[in-house]
């Protein structure tokens, strides 16, 4: 199975890059843009063949080291 | 004193902090590389600063997990003095050992020059060789020192007396200007200024080498 990990900083955090990059946007000319937050994305191949095995597999993975509690939150997304 | 420097790839003030120790003790400390097992026979542990796997996934988060960290942690629990400088501060926060986090500097920039500190509590074994309300100038040099806890943690550490080092002019938007923190028990210490870089006038300052110097002295 393929998971995709989507982390994302924990609202209320503040993301200096998402705030860069929003008046980067805007210097740009792009009207309308608030709220930009940056996270990253992790994906990776697990050789379980079934979902919730897989999905508690990258849940770990997520706990232990993927992401930091205190100021991320992560959505898994399981994938043949 | 049997100080232990940890090691990681990419460790960089590992060597500074072993001059600032042997000038302190007067004995070189053990280098101990973090793939190892187990520690040498120790009574203080210093993770120093650097830029630990190159600060990929978060800054401290692959160090915290190095097979020597098992080893830190224990003795970290049992009482063990355990320091962590810079990176060391960051994979000290990523063990859980000191709560909270390091994120990116609210400004963005590389922040590289001397900072002052204010001393909050002097009734630890890492500051013990300050006055409190004594300002003493550390360098600093870090892209995320930014110290992030939920309020009722920093409020916590407040009413505890925990922040121990308090920037005078805050260099990187970090949570109530801490600069330096303590662990509930008092034996572990996370600091993003680096003493280590100031300890004889041909650096700059010796306020680096009063806080060896007490912390030295706290273990004889």
């Amino acid at each position: 199975m393929k998971a995709k990990i989507t982390i994302t900083l924990k609202n209320g955090v503040l993301d200096p890059q998402g705030k860069a990059i929003e008046g980067a946007l805007v210097g740009l000319g792009f009207d309308g843009v608030s709220n930009v937050r940056q996270g990253k994305e992790i994906e990776l191949q697990l050789t379980e063949t079934d979902e919730a095995a897989a999905r508690a597999k990258a849940e770990e993975m997520c706990k232990k080291l993927l992401a930091n509690p205190v100021m991320e939150n992560y959505t898994i997304e399981i994938a043949p | 004193m049997k100080p232990a420097i940890i090691v990681f790839p990419a460790s960089n003030c590992d060597r500074d902090v072993a001059v600032a120790l042997e000038q302190a003790t007067g004995a070189k400390p053990n280098m101990v590389w973090h793939g190892q097992a187990d520690l040498p026979d120790t009574d203080f542990i210093v993770l120093p600063g650097g830029f630990s796997y190159g600060d990929y996934l978060r800054c401290g988060a692959m160090a915290s997990n190095s097979p020597i960290m098992r080893a830190v942690i224990d003795k970290a629990k049992a009482g063990t003095p355990v320091l962590g400088i810079c990176n060391g501060f960051q994979v000290l926060c990523e063990t859980g050992l000191l709560p909270g986090a390091l994120l990116r500097n609210a400004n963005l920039n590389f922040v590289c020059r001397d900072v002052t500190l204010r001393v909050e509590n002097n009734q630890s074994i890492f500051t013990r060789g300050f006055e409190n309300g004594q300002f003493v100038d550390f360098p600093v040099a870090h892209h995320d020192g930014n110290y992030f806890a939920d309020d009722a943690t920093l409020d916590k550490l407040e009413g505890e007396g925990r922040v121990a080092l308090r920037y005078v002019d805050n260099p990187n938007g970090s949570a109530r200007d801490i600069a330096g923190l303590l662990n509930e028990a008092g034996n572990v210490f996370g600091l993003m200024p680096h003493p280590e870089r100031v300890i004889s006038p041909l650096l700059g300052g010796l306020d680096g080498a009063a806080f060896f110097k007490g912390v030295v002295e706290a273990a004889a």
